[in-house]
């Protein structure tokens, strides 16, 4: 969820936040159900599955099952994992039609080679990017969930993560550990302008590389690039390279440099003040 | 959990590997829980079904009428479909164990739920 000051994932282990307080948020709190499941929707509309076909899906991070709910709408069949018994005690309340585990997507997702047609993920694998006990490496826990979500996916199928990055390096660190694992995809990113309704959707794919799929956005600007695309090549963050030369040419603190940091900063998905004539202006010597 | 879950469940200890399949199966409290037929669905898990270890589950639970493998045709024969069906997805396991038949290694099923949570020493390095 997206949070006005700090991130819960600085508190401590996600078994511990996800209590029975919280976990009636996600069973009573009609904005939250609602967020979740629009997610959801998405998730499941960048899976790209054959139509009017039933499949047997993961969710990394059921919780009380909303999302699940939804594939089961859809006519889908799943199996949900997460670390939370309160979260878990609620989908049981909530009586879903997935079965769902008790697990720690850290340690591996535990199905043999090739059991699932797809994966969707809402708002979980952020989580582990923070260590909670001194054993904890995230980079090792995100390989071995992406090694494990690789093998347990069939060939040719997809995972789509919807997660809140807390800032560029954990993105790229996330996304290292998934190429390392086999997966080819990309980031999808809906509504980049928007500091609220602003979503990352980690698309992966675990076979040859095909398209990526667009952002959603309010305008109807082509130039802004949305998507960051990578391959087991490179990783290479569409607007990188060329943002490093352009930087090279400006003098600090003119007004043009002043823009092109604001607009870093909101490729970085920080709250940055708009852009109007008083930007950058010459102040007075008093300033 | 449904035995079409613990067909597909293997034990992710580590050192384990292809080994830690098809985890034993000890039930205490089951239940049968009217599901929905598919026929589509159920065809096109057929091929992912592990016979032996779906036969044993359903041998520990006492099930009657499981079939012994797929049939000639079988995306057509609904009557394999259904019994298919009633196996894999309306039998639930409420309550029992799941054991690790490399490590030993048990897994508690409560309330339907299987515990897959691994202590340290039992992550994979």
């Amino acid at each position: 969820m997206a949070f006005r000051g700090r991130r819960p994932e600085h508190g401590g282990p996600p078994e511990l936040f996800y209590d029975e307080n919280e976990a009636r948020k996600y069973v009573r709190n009609s904005r939250m159900i609602d967020i979740q499941t629009k997610m959801a929707g998405r998730a499941l509309e960048l899976l790209y599955l054959p139509e009017g076909q039933p499949c047997y899906l993961l969710d990394v991070g059921c919780g009380s099952g909303l999302s699940g709910d939804y594939l089961s709408d859809e006519g889908h069949y799943w199996v949900g994992i997460d670390i939370s018994p309160a979260m878990l005690d609620a989908a049981l309340d909530r009586d879903t039609e997935g079965d769902v585990l008790l697990g720690d997507m850290g340690q591996g997702i535990p199905f043999k080679p090739g059991s699932f047609d797809g994966c969707i993920s809402i708002s979980a694998v952020q989580w582990l990017c923070n260590a909670n006990k001194k054993s904890d490496n995230p980079a090792k826990r995100l390989y071995c969930f992406f090694s494990s979500l690789y093998s347990v996916l069939a060939r040719g199928a997809r995972a789509v993560l919807q997660l809140y990055p807390e800032n560029s390096e954990q993105l790229e660190l996330i996304t290292t550990q998934a190429m390392k694992a086999g997966f080819t995809g990309g980031v999808v990113v809906d509504y980049p302008n928007s500091a609220k309704a602003k979503k990352f959707y980690l698309c992966l794919l675990s076979g040859p590389s095909s398209f990526l799929p667009k952002g959603l956005s309010d305008q109807k600007d082509g130039d802004e690039e949305r998507e960051s695309a990578f391959t087991k090549e490179s990783l290479c963050l569409l607007h990188r390279v060329p943002h490093r030369a352009a930087r090279r040419g400006m003098v600090r603190k003119s007004r043009d440099w002043v823009l092109e940091k604001k607009e870093r900063r909101r490729r970085q998905g920080k709250e940055v003040r708009p852009d109007t004539q008083y930007t950058g202006r010459k102040r007075k010597p008093y300033f | 959990m449904k035995l079409l879950t613990h067909n597909l469940l293997t034990s992710h200890v580590r050192g384990v590997g292809p080994r830690g399949f098809p985890l034993r199966l000890q039930a205490t409290e089951v239940r049968i829980n009217p599901v929905e037929f598919n026929p589509e669905f159920v065809a096109r898990m057929i091929p992912k079904v592990e016979w032996a270890a779906l036969l044993e589950a359903a041998d520990t639970l006492h099930l009657v009428e499981v079939p012994k493998g797929p049939t000639e045709g079988y995306e057509r024969d609904e009557q394999f479909l259904r019994k298919m069906h009633h196996v894999l997805l309306e039998v639930d396991v409420l309550e029992g164990t799941l054991q690790c038949p490399e490590s030993g290694r048990l897994f508690p099923i409560s309330r339907g739920i299987p515990n897959m949570l691994l202590n340290d020493e039992e992550t994979e390095t």
